[in-house]
């Protein structure tokens, strides 16, 4: 560590020891030294003047950060259910055998772990996995055996072939906020900031990040709050298990995102804009980096934008594997350097957001959408879609489908014409919207994707015949229970009980008693929960009860009646101690 | 003076108050376990939730307004309170008898109000090792309901920073401010307001045991609704 210690000093010395700074400063130490252990506590706790609790209550919270070494190679693999439906589970299970190691321990020598980690957004090139951290798509089994052995030999992973890291964009079918062309800042600034409220507030724009809230009221409330210090944030934490539009919206059209936060800057009044980008994105970084300086540069941010009397830039900060991040108010406590826990409201972000300043938050395609409309104007916007829903809407459609990738559709399209278009062979169901959205059998396939129908934040995972949809409801409740963030008692218990009773649903021990049981807890986390993360946590399992009620009743033990445990199961591990499966290590269902 | 309804009855609040906060001055008891008259509301346990125009709220983060109409005293609220409770008792290890807290204990108390007779759910039982390195205190976390009161005292009354939430989901836990983790380590100390903030049985005096005896403790004498009201009567 000694030889270290200069290091850490030098990252802290770079984020000029601030406090809120935190996350990207343990960032930088567990890159260059694998995990952030106490010696680098110590230096960030008198870099930074805080407190041990301080830090180790952060770091701890979010799932890359690493406070024990987890190997030199850390594996993490995509534990989305399309994932699982690629064949992730068993290669995971190669992995680990020919690394001779066991899931979620580090192997002897220190040299890898291999664990799961929540929806890596990857779904259209999948099963993915992160190697510290950076994307790998597309695994199989020889995909696997390569990787083994790069580790095994010490590879370091900038040696590793660039095709593991490729990571394609599957554009399918564009619109116009895909194939839009030129500049928005421009025009923008010519209208000046009154104007650019107008032209939003014509376009009907809502926000594209799920919750649908009016963008130019949004930003019209920041603007008018009184404080002078301003915020503008983009929200790129899309972790929705299924979405990965925001990730091909940075590929390909980081400008316009750049551009749709300094048009907001400009007329919301603000100086500074941070651009939060998940975890899971980190290989995206240095290209974002290498954008905003061009811009900078070209005099598009900066001082004196374009010539005019107005200043702003933009920082990014990357998170650190925790899907509530995705919630406002947990991101900008994040941003802030702390626990991702999301705060009471009201008071809303655009009158107390980051360091209790007013601040806009949007997602990446409504600062997209935002440039595109400044460009060509509110009321043209609005005439595309449907009345409530104006504009286009981006998908990312993955599962049992030929074509998985980026769909833009007015909205107002149908589940049935997505269906067609991405090649979905007799699709059993859809997941709208993600596990917080809107599960979908083909009675309903005719229905709209539109804020008043099927609004979506963008995911479309498509399940064919052969799926059991409890298991795909079983996947998500463990999503939820993996991400509570802890905070309030209903959802931190409240989705691990969820969790226990689908598995042991799942292990053949349910009963019709536990319906019961799933409709309390879901009354509980949706009337009691803090923040939406509980409130929808329960929504899969219901709509899947609903809905296929079949692939639940094939697991009921007995009909009415539930066995306090199984007397058999309960062996289980005595057996696992002594080696022995024989027939006598065993009790009969029968003779119970 | 501004007033609000609760269960029917007209209750007067000042500018800034909760609802929770003028409930509590009016002689009302809404159950809750985060909240401390004493600190600022934290709004985690989500015991104090109430009903206004039909949607749930915690009372001790909502603002008190004229005219509101709030709901508490309903079969629904104390059946989902209840469902709360038996949630953090198989959350950690509660084993009351054998409690050094017992009868001084808020979530013990708050059961016995909600008319709990049974833990309802699984238990999870977490394997929560003690911390006894202090030599006045000891932290028994098997009973921590990370109510963070501790963490405010600290912080807020003490300077100190002793005690922070730690972990994510059902794995968040309390940690101390010391590199070895433990409590003997910290410049914690019996006087800080921190030893006394624990509405559980996680911060304990050692060499006291069981100094008045069960069956003489605060909430064998009095029900927790009616001693909420004299901790307050007391103080103002
Ligand atoms: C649990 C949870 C996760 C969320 N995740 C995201 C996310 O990953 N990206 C996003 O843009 N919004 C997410 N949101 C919604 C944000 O809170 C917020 O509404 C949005 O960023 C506002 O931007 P918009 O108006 O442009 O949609 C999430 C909300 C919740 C409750
Ligand atoms: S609902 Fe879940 S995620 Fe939201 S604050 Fe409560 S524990 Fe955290
Ligand atoms: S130790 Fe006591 S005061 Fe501190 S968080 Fe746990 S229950 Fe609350
Ligand atoms: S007392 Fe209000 S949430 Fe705990």
């Amino acid at each position: 560590m000694r030889e270290n210690a200069s290091q850490v000093l030098s990252i802290l010395e770079k984020y000029g020891k601030s406090q809120s700074s935190l996350m990207q400063i343990l960032r930088e130490i567990q890159e260059m030294e694998g995990c952030i252990g106490p010696d680098a506590i110590d230096l960030v706790c008198e870099g930074l003047n805080l407190p041990r609790t301080k830090i180790v209550g952060t770091a701890s919270f979010y799932s890359f950060f690493c406070l024990e070494p987890r190997g030199r190679y850390r594996i993490l693999f995509s534990d989305n259910i399309t994932d699982r439906m690629l064949g992730s589970e068993a290669l995971l299970e190669r992995m680990c055998g020919k690394l001779w190691l066991e899931k979620g321990k580090v192997s002897e020598d220190s040299l890898a772990s291999v664990d799961t980690t929540s929806c890596t957004g990857m779904c259209d090139q999948g099963p993915a996995i992160l190697v510290n951290n950076i994307a790998i798509t597309r695994l199989d089994e020889a995909r696997v055996d390569d990787i083994c052995e790069l580790v095994r030999s010490e590879v370091p992973l900038d040696k590793w072939p660039s095709a593991f890291f490729h990571v394609e964009d599957n554009i399918r079918r564009s619109d116009v906020l895909l194939s839009a062309q030129g500049a928005a800042l421009e025009a923008a600034l010519e209208k000046g900031s009154g104007a650019i409220l107008d032209e939003i507030g014509a376009s009907g724009l809502r926000g594209r990040g799920g919750a649908g809230f009016s963008t130019a009221q949004k930003w019209d409330a920041c603007r008018n709050a009184q404080d002078p210090e301003k915020y503008v944030v983009c929200n790129a934490d899309e972790g929705e298990p299924g979405t990965f539009k925001d990730r091909v919206l940075l590929t390909r059209q980081a400008e316009r995102v750049f551009e749709g936060m300094t048009i907001c800057a400009h007329a919301v009044g603000a100086k500074k804009g941070m651009l939060y980008l998940r975890g899971e994105y980190r290989y995206l970084l240095e290209n974002l980096e290498s954008t905003l300086r061009k811009m900078r540069l070209e005099n598009r941010l900066g001082r004196r934008i374009l010539g005019r009397n107005f200043d702003f830039d933009i920082e990014i900060h990357l998170g650190a594997g925790a899907y509530i991040c995705g919630e406002e108010s947990a991101l900008i406590e994040s941003l802030e350097g702390k626990r991702g826990t999301p705060r009471n409201r009201p008071p809303f972000p655009v009158t107390n957001g980051y360091l209790d300043h007013p601040t806009v938050v949007n997602n990446v395609e409504t600062f997209c959408a935002a440039a595109l409309i400044v460009q060509q104007g509110g009321k043209w916007y609005s005439t595309i879609g449907t009345e409530k829903s104006s504009g286009t809407k981006l998908l990312s459609v993955s599962g049992d489908c030929s074509h998985p990738g980026i769909y833009e559709y007015p909205f107002g399209v149908t589940v049935r014409r997505v269906l067609e278009d991405c090649g979905a062979q007799d699709p059993r169901a859809v997941q709208v919207s993600g596990p917080s959205g809107t599960m979908i059998s083909d009675a309903e396939f005719d229905r709209k994707i539109a804020f008043e129908d099927l609004p979506t934040a963008g995911a479309f995972m498509v399940f064919g015949q052969n799926r059991d949809m409890f298991e795909v409801a079983r996947n998500f409740v463990h999503f939820f229970a993996h991400e509570s963030c802890g905070f309030c008692t209903p959802c931190r218990v409240g989705t691990s009980l969820l969790g226990n009773l689908m598995d042991k649903m799942h292990n053949g021990h349910g009963s019709t008693y536990d319906f019961e049981e799933i409709r309390k807890l879901n009354g509980i986390l949706q009337s009691m929960s803090h923040c939406g993360l509980g409130h929808s946590a329960c929504n899969p399992v219901l709509d899947a009860m609903k809905k296929f009620m079949p692939d639940y009743e094939k697991r009921l033990l007995h009909k009415n009646f539930t066995p306090a445990f199984d007397l058999d199961w309960a062996l289980q591990a005595a057996r696992q101690m002594t080696g022995r499966d024989d027939r006598a290590a065993h009790i009969e269902r029968g003779a119970q | 003076m501004k007033s609000f309804l609760l269960d029917g009855e007209r209750i007067s609040f000042e500018e800034g108050e909760t609802i929770l906060q003028a409930a509590i001055r009016a002689g009302k008891y809404i159950p809750h376990l985060c909240f401390h008259p004493e600190f600022r509301p934290h709004g985690s346990c989500k015991l104090c939730t109430v009903k206004i125009a039909g949607r749930q709220s915690a009372s001790c983060t909502r603002l008190a307004a004229e005219g509101l109409e709030v709901e508490s005293e309903t079969a629904e609220l104390n059946a989902e309170r209840l469902l709360l409770t038996q949630m953090l008792f198989v959350e950690g290890n509660h084993f009351c008898p054998s409690c050094e807290k017992s009868g001084d204990c808020q979530l013990q108390a708050t059961a016995y109000h909600l008319g709990m007779t049974s833990a309802h759910f699984d238990h999870f039982y977490p394997n929560r090792p003690v911390d006894a390195s202090h030599p006045e205190y000891l932290l028994d976390f098997n009973r921590c309901i990370l109510c963070s009161l501790c963490v405010r005292a600290s912080r807020d009354v003490d300077n100190k920073n002793v005690f922070a939430l730690a972990g994510r989901g059902i794995a968040t836990h309390l940690v101390v401010n010391a590199r070895s983790g433990k409590l003997g380590d910290t410049d914690f100390a019996a006087t800080d307001k921190a030893a006394s903030v624990c509405p559980v049985g996680v911060i304990l005096k050692k060499g006291k045991g069981f100094s008045v005896p069960i069956g003489s403790r605060t909430f064998d004498k009095k029900e927790i609704g009616e001693w909420v009201d004299t901790r307050l009567k007391e103080r103002t």
